[in-house]
């Protein structure tokens, strides 16, 4: 197989590809994740797809994960990319239960960490191919935010990354409202869902679907009470 | 090659290899072809490479970089297992080759199959394409040759097959990959790995059934000609 060097102008600001290790294109990808917070908790979709370039090469691919007692991290991008955060995140984790001080990191400090990783990556110009959705409930209390490959970071009550900025956010911004029922949630997003696998060519027909409650328990105090 | 490459399209390798679960192990299989360019270079190379006594990797793309991996990567089994005291199991495996691919993303141009078996999982197959994502799956096809082979596999994979089903599966897959597939060709060979060992398989060409205009294999041109008159084609 031939291989030509990409051609660059003279002028470049980039360097020769040579010259540095940096991610230059994302190969196996998986696209649009969107949540929204709602009564009692975090409600996050992603399709199971993962496609190589046009191919729609994987179908049971897992874009979302749960991880420590608080946080559920979703990702759209390159997924190998995503499997070494999960990697960073465990390793997270475990020094903070090392402490083994009974606190424990919340979703919006997991949130800063990933903010932080995301950005120093793109100033070496070697980025984490990925847009990451982090959703959580601590204390009672329900945070959302998101994280570009750049670094763009914001929390809000409802995010959604890829194709879904453009199909599924007009759609939140006029149906959310606070207070959401767990059912009205479920409807809002399979409809954000919907629209992408019609308008989204690399959806696939397999959703995922992640619900982060208050922790179990406030639930059984609650029931008690 | 055009200078305005669509930088999201994946390069085509040349091969085709499968791994394919059944109820008691893997099957895995590939073709022989080993191209330069237009060239063939070797037209019965094995690409399905040990690595341990139960795990064995399907190599697609560079040649050069499948076979450096899967040397690293055996090294490092091998301690492991001197220091596990036990056989490796198939995930540690899939892992390494993982860690190597995603590291050395930016250099290297292979897509592995790590497939094998052992005592706590059973049959394991594990696809690791260009950059180095780790995906277990019931089955897994890779190389140039696996394009043609989606919707064959969509249509023809089935849980639970037995072990004389699932290698006929990974032959015909394999022959109707090299049909149509420049980059694949030569002989199939197959690997079958279960809790009684591995066996090596061999399909050279007349073995394989025949597709769709292909013909019959005759031994030499001299016996057609001196056959009874064949019929007229039908143009």
């Amino acid at each position: 197989m031939n291989f030509m060097a990409l051609k660059q102008p003279e002028n470049s600001l980039l360097g020769s590809e040579s010259d540095s290790q940096r991610t230059l294109y994302p190969y196996v990808t998986g696209t649009s994740v969107a949540a929204l917070e709602y009564k009692d908790g975090i409600l996050m979709a992603a399709d199971m797809g993962g496609s190589y370039g046009s191919t729609l090469r994987y179908k049971s691919v897992e874009q979302m994960k749960p991880f420590g007692k608080h946080s559920l991290l979703g990702a759209s991008g390159e997924i190998s990319d995503f499997q070494e955060i999960l990697h960073y995140l465990d390793e997270l984790i475990l020094y903070d239960n090392m402490w083994d001080d009974g606190n424990s990191l919340g979703p919006k400090e997991v949130h800063n960490y990933l903010t932080r990783v995301m950005y120093n990556r793109r100033n070496k110009f070697n980025p984490l191919w990925n847009s990451l959705v982090l959703g959580g409930v601590k204390n009672g209390n329900k945070y959302l935010g998101t994280v570009s490959m750049i670094g763009v970071n914001f929390e809000d009550n409802h995010v959604a990354t890829g194709f879904g900025n453009h199909l599924a956010r007009p759609i939140l911004r006029q149906e959310w409202h606070e207070n959401l029922s767990f059912e009205d949630g479920v409807k809002l997003l399979e409809k954000c869902m919907h629209v992408l696998l019609y308008r989204d060519r690399s959806a696939v027909n397999k959703l995922q679907v992640h619900i982060f409650l208050y922790t179990c328990r406030l639930h059984l105090l609650d029931k008690s009470s | 090659m055009d200078l305005d490459m669509n930088v999201n399209a994946p390069h085509s390798m040349g091969t085709t290899i499968i791994g394919v679960t059944y109820n008691g192990g893997v099957v895995l299989g590939a073709d022989s072809r080993t191209s330069t360019g237009m060239y063939v270079a070797n037209r019965a190379s094995d690409k399905i490479t040990q690595l341990t006594d139960n795990v064995y990797v399907c190599r697609s793309g560079s040649a050069a970089d499948s076979q450096i991996v899967s040397d690293y990567v055996r090294y490092f089994l091998h301690q492991h297992t001197i220091q596990l005291g036990q056989p490796a199991t198939v995930k540690v495996a899939a892992n390494l080759i993982r860690l190597l691919s995603y590291n050395n993303k930016n250099m290297l141009q292979t897509g592995l199959i790590v497939g094998g078996w052992d005592k706590y999982e059973g049959g394991k197959i594990y696809g690791i394409p260009l950059g180095g994502t780790l995906i277990e799956q019931p089955f897994a096809i890779g190389g140039s040759g696996s394009s043609y082979l989606y919707g064959f596999f969509d249509q023809a994979w089935k849980e639970g097959m037995t072990k004389e089903e699932a290698e006929q599966l990974v032959v015909k897959a394999v022959s109707l990959a090299i049909a149509r597939d420049g980059a694949s060709g030569g002989v199939v060979r197959t690997v079958v790995i279960n809790s009684d060992g591995v066996t090596r398989n061999f399909y050279p060409g007349d073995k394989l059934q025949l597709w769709h205009d292909e013909l019959e294999p005759q031994h030499s041109l001299l016996d057609i000609l001196n056959a009874p008159s064949p019929e007229p084609m039908n143009i």
